[in-house]
C-alpha cells in the first residue's frame, strides 16, 4: 500500500507547478498526513499491538480504557485497539486490491474503447451502461447475494462494479485525445496502434486514473465496511471495522466505546481519502465528471 | 423535444434489458441449488421424484437460453416470479413494501432540502467567511460518516440516552425522524455545496448586475434570479443521487427496522429468496432509468438554451 501511494504521488509531484501546489493546499497535506498515519499503523500494526486481536478472554468483557487495553475491551474480552489496527491492514488490502485489479481491467477496455472503437466499444458501453444504470452499492448487494456472504465474494462485486468507472473515465479521455495532432504525428510517422496507445495515450491517462483512485479508496473502504456491518461481506471473528460494529451492537447501550471506535476509524480514512483526492483533484487540474 | 424523449425511450428499454442480462447470468452463477433450498424448506424427507418434479415446474431442465427466453416474457408481462420461501409473487412483495419506501426517501428529501438551500444560501452570502468555512467542513463530514454508524450514533443518544425518539420500527411520526435524518443529512452536505457554487457562478452574471441596476431588493435577486439559474446543476446531480438515496435506503432501512422494500431485499439475501433479489434489482433499476429521464427532460424544460437546441447536445 505505502509503496504504490509514493509511486502514484511521485509522478506527479515531478511536475513542479502541481507539486508546490499540492503543497500549499493545507486540507491535502492534512489528509496526506491522516492516511500516513494510518498506513504505518497497518504496516507496523503486528508489531506494536498488545494484545491478540482473536483471543477471547471473558474475564476481561467490556473493560474500560487501560495500560493493557488502551480502547478498552469488547463483549468476548478482545483488545479493541488491537483489532481496529489489525482491521486497519485488512480494509487497506483489500482496498488496494480492488484498486489495483479495477485500474488493470478498466484502464486497458476504456483505452481500447475510445481510440479504436467500432463494434467493440459498442459492446463495452452497452455493458457499462446497463451496469451503471444501478447505483454501484445496490450492483454490490446483489452481487454479494447471489453469490453468498464472505469477504473473497466481496471483494469480486465491488470489482465487478468498480471497473466502469474507469473504463468511462479513460474511454473519454482517448476519445478527445484521438483527434489531436500528436496523435496524428505519430501515426503519420509509423507508429503502430499499440505503440500509440502506449506510448502517447496511457500518459494522458494517468492523472484522471490517479485523482478517480484517491476518491474511490475512500468509497471502496466505506463499502466494505458497510456491507461487513450488513453481515455480506467479512464474517466474525474477523476484525474488519462494520464486522465489529455489526458483532458489538446488542452491547453499545452499556460499553459505547464498541460503537465509536470503529466507526471514527471508517471516518477518519474516509476523510483522509476525500481530502487528498480533492486536493489532487485541484491540482492535477482534472475536471469532476 | 419529442425526438429527445423518444431517443431516451430506445435508450431505457436498452438498459433494463442490459440489467436483467447481467441479473439471469447472475441468478445462474449463485451457488447451490434453489430447488434443494425450497424442499428443505418445507423440512419434509425429499425424493428423488420431488426434485425432479419440481425442477420441472420451475423449468430448470431446459436449456439456459429457453430459460431466459420465459424469464424474459415472463418480466414483459410483470411476471417476476414467486417468492421461494413466501410462495407469494414477487411483485405482490413488492407492491407491499413499496409505500415504506416511497415513505422513507420523500422523508429524507425534505431533510435533505431543509438543510441543504439554508446551507447553500449562507455560504453563497459569505463566500469565504466563517459560515462558509462551517458548510465545508459539514460537506466534507457528510460525505465521509458512514450512514449507518451515524444512525447507530443517533439511536444511541436519542433512544437510548435520552429515550426521545423510538429505535426502530414504523408507525408515529417520531418513528420517521431519525432514519429521514440518517438518510438525508449526507447528501444534504453534498447538495449545499453544489447550491453555493451555483449561486456563486450565477451572482456573477450580467443580468444579475442589470436586476440590481435596476434596484430589485438584494433578497429577490437572490431567491428569485440567482437560485433558478443555480438549481440546474442541482437537479442534474440530483439523478445520479436518486440512486444512491435508494442505495442508502437499505442500509437505514436495515438499521431502523424499517419495513420497507431495502429490508425485503436483505432478508431475501440471508435466505437465498433469488426471486425477490432480482425482482428488486430489477425494480430499483426502473426506478433510476426512469428519474434520470424525468430529469433529463426537466433540465430541457428549465433551460432554453437545451430546449431550443442551442445548448450542449443531449
Amino acid at each position: 500500500m505505502n509503496g504504490k501511494l509514493t509511486a502514484e504521488l511521485s509522478l506527479p509531484l515531478r511536475r513542479s507547478h502541481a507539486g508546490r501546489q499540492m503543497l500549499h493546499n493545507r486540507a491535502m497535506m492534512l489528509g496526506m498526513s491522516l492516511l500516513g498515519i494510518i498506513v504505518l499503523l497497518a504496516l507496523f500494526g503486528p508489531i506494536i499491538v498488545p494484545n491478540d486481536p482473536l483471543t477471547v478472554q471473558m474475564g476481561d468483557r467490556l473493560l474500560s480504557p487501560s495500560w493493557q487495553y488502551p480502547l478498552g475491551t469488547d463483549h468476548l474480552g478482545r483488545c479493541i485497539f488491537t483489532r481496529l489496527v489489525i482491521g486497519a491492514q485488512l480494509t487497506l488490502g483489500i482496498s488496494a486490491i480492488v484498486i489495483v485489479t479495477v485500474i488493470v481491467l478498466g484502464v486497458p477496455l476504456g483505452l481500447i474503447s475510445g481510440y479504436i472503437g467500432g463494434r467493440f466499444d459498442s459492446i463495452i458501453m452497452r455493458l457499462v451502461d446497463g451496469m451503471g444504470a444501478l447505483p454501484e452499492f445496490i450492483f454490490a448487494i446483489a452481487f454479494a447475494g447471489f453469490l453468498g456472504p464472505s469477504l473473497p465474494n466481496l471483494i469480486f462485486a465491488i470489482v465487478l462494479v468498480k471497473w466502469i468507472g474507469y473504463a468511462r473515465v479513460v474511454r473519454s479521455v482517448a476519445l478527445s485525445e484521438r483527434e489531436k495532432e500528436y496523435v496524428l504525428a505519430a501515426k503519420v510517422a509509423g507508429c503502430s496502434t499499440w505503440t500509440i496507445l502506449r506510448r502517447h495515450l496511457l500518459p494522458q491517462m494517468i492523472s484522471p486514473v490517479v485523482v478517480l483512485a484517491a476518491l474511490d479508496i475512500g468509497k471502496i473502504i466505506m463499502i466494505i465496511s458497510m456491507l461487513s456491518y450488513l453481515g455480506l461481506g467479512a464474517q466474525p471473528p474477523t476484525p474488519e471495522w462494520g464486522a465489529m460494529l455489526n458483532d458489538g451492537r446488542p452491547y453499545f447501550q452499556s460499553a459505547p466505546q464498541l460503537m465509536i471506535y470503529p466507526g471514527l476509524a471508517i471516518m477518519a480514512i474516509v476523510i483522509a481519502c476525500n481530502l487528498l483526492g480533492e486536493g489532487l483533484r485541484e491540482a492535477l487540474d482534472v475536471r469532476s465528471r | 423535444m419529442l425526438q429527445l424523449i423518444k431517443k431516451r425511450l430506445i435508450q431505457l428499454v436498452f438498459v433494463l434489458f442490459i440489467l436483467s442480462l447481467v441479473i439471469f447470468i447472475l441468478m445462474k452463477l449463485a451457488p447451490g441449488d434453489p430447488v434443494l433450498t425450497l424442499l428443505h424448506a418445507d423440512e419434509m424427507s425429499i425424493t428423488q421424484a420431488d426434485e425432479a418434479a419440481l425442477r420441472e415446474e420451475l423449468g430448470f431442465d431446459q436449456p439456459v437460453l429457453v430459460q431466459y427466453g420465459k424469464w424474459m416474457l415472463g418480466l414483459i408481462r410483470l411476471d417476476l416470479g414467486t417468492s421461494y420461501l413466501k410462495g407469494r409473487p414477487v411483485l405482490d412483495e413488492l407492491l407491499d413494501k413499496l409505500p415504506a419506501t416511497i415513505q422513507l426517501t420523500a422523508s429524507g428529501l425534505a431533510v435533505m432540502v431543509a438543510i441543504a438551500l439554508p446551507l447553500g444560501l449562507i455560504a453563497s452570502r459569505y463566500p469565504n467567511r466563517w459560515p462558509d468555512h462551517v458548510s465545508r467542513i459539514l460537506a466534507l463530514v457528510g460525505a465521509s460518516i458512514p450512514s449507518f454508524w451515524m444512525g447507530l450514533l443517533l439511536i444511541y443518544l436519542f433512544s437510548l440516552k435520552l429515550g426521545w425518539l423510538p429505535t426502530s420500527g414504523k408507525g408515529s411520526f417520531a418513528h420517521m425522524i431519525l432514519p429521514s435524518i440518517t438518510l438525508g443529512f449526507a447528501m444534504a452536505a453534498v447538495y449545499a455545496r453544489l447550491l453555493r457554487s451555483g449561486l456563486l457562478d450565477s451572482l456573477s452574471q450580467d443580468y444579475i448586475k442589470a436586476a440590481r441596476a435596476r434596484g430589485l431588493a438584494e433578497r429577490r435577486i437572490l431567491m428569485g434570479h440567482a437560485l433558478r439559474a443555480a438549481l440546474l446543476p442541482v437537479i442534474t446531480v440530483f439523478g445520479v443521487s436518486f440512486g444512491n438515496l435508494l442505495a442508502g435506503s437499505v442500509v437505514i432501512e436495515t438499521l431502523f427496522a424499517w419495513p420497507g422494500l431495502g429490508s425485503l431485499a436483505l432478508e431475501a439475501i440471508f435466505e437465498r429468496d433469488y426471486p425477490i433479489i432480482q425482482g428488486y434489482v430489477l425494480a430499483t433499476g426502473l426506478f433510476v432509468v426512469v428519474v434520470n429521464l424525468l430529469v433529463d427532460l426537466s433540465y430541457s424544460l428549465l433551460d432554453p438554451r437545451i430546449r431550443l437546441g442551442k445548448g450542449a447536445s443531449s
